[in-house]
């Protein structure tokens, strides 16, 4: 069975379009705040998570999939970014034995 | 009316639990409430008829994404004590940035014109696997094959990343 899109039973565009805004504001505040660098890198998650929200939102509302298309690459983007970020952050944690992202000021010549 | 009010109950749940991301002081209890924040995201995914985008949310991030990240966390042995911590001047600084951030773009938002759709979509199949298949594999097919490149390069960069160096040099 096939629900009915929610847009049909009163729900507006808007809120969808307030809902990812404020998931990235949430995103961006804990990456400028935190200084866990993996907290630093689940925020960017959270960002990139509401991005796909709006995509799936005005896919639905406008009954194209190619948004839903849009998230999968999102998707294998974040991954990817995730693996790399994790392994560069176990090799900080190796030589500086902390996780604070403060560390990386040391790349400063 | 029911559904309505489950999507604006959903759409809370969302926001609070990133919120607890944010906030909470043991990482590991960041990384809980970010599963959860997933979870919900993927509920908003289902009202939405985005039914294979939802399982795959699901899988990837909650499933795939978080163990990495709390296998990572756990193989660090991070406690609550050597948390770094930002001073009082940045907490400060950084909730007026995203505060004006936000209000910036909701007061945009506020006066949008969202296009009306053109003609009513009769079938709500459009999130089912066929349909995404069929343009995933059609339309799509070029972003497709240069996302397996993407992903080769990170294989490799993650495994000569985390070998130690030893190693490497012998």
């Amino acid at each position: 069975m096939i629900l009915a899109t929610v847009f049909e039973s009163g729900v507006s565009i808007q809120f969808y379009l307030i809902l990812a805004t404020v998931l990235f504001v949430i995103g961006a505040l804990g990456v400028m705040t935190r200084r866990n660098s993996i907290i630093l890198l689940m925020c960017i998650e959270l960002m990139l998570n509401a991005a796909n929200l709006l995509l799936v939102a005005f896919s639905s509302y406008f009954g194209k999939a190619d948004g839903q298309i849009f998230v999968f690459f999102i998707m294998v983007v974040a991954a990817a970014e995730a693996t790399v970020g994790l392994s560069i952050l176990v090799m900080a944690y190796r030589n500086a034995r902390t996780v604070d992202v403060g560390i990386f000021n040391k790349l400063k010549g | 009316m029911s559904i309505e009010i489950l999507v604006y109950i959903l759409g809370g749940l969302t926001v609070g639990s990133a919120l607890m991301v944010v906030l909470s002081k043991h990482p590991i209890r960041s990384v809980m409430y970010l599963i959860l924040t997933f979870f919900l995201i993927s509920a908003n995914y289902i009202m939405l008829n985005a039914q294979f985008v939802a399982i795959v949310n699901m899988m990837v991030y909650a499933g795939a994404i978080m163990v990495l990240f709390l296998f990572v966390l756990m193989l660090l042995n991070l406690s609550k004590e050597n948390e770094p911590k930002s001073s009082l001047l940045v907490k400060i600084a950084s909730a007026l940035a995203g505060g004006s951030l936000l209000l910036v773009l909701v007061a945009a938002i506020k006066d949008i014109v969202v296009l009306q759709v053109a003609e009513k979509v009769t079938d709500n199949a459009s999130g089912l696997v066929q349909n995404l298949g069929h343009l995933l594999f059609t339309k799509y097919v070029l972003p497709f094959e240069v996302s397996s490149i993407l992903f080769i390069a990170a294989i490799v960069g993650a495994v000569l990343l985390a070998k130690r160096e030893s190693q490497i040099i012998e």
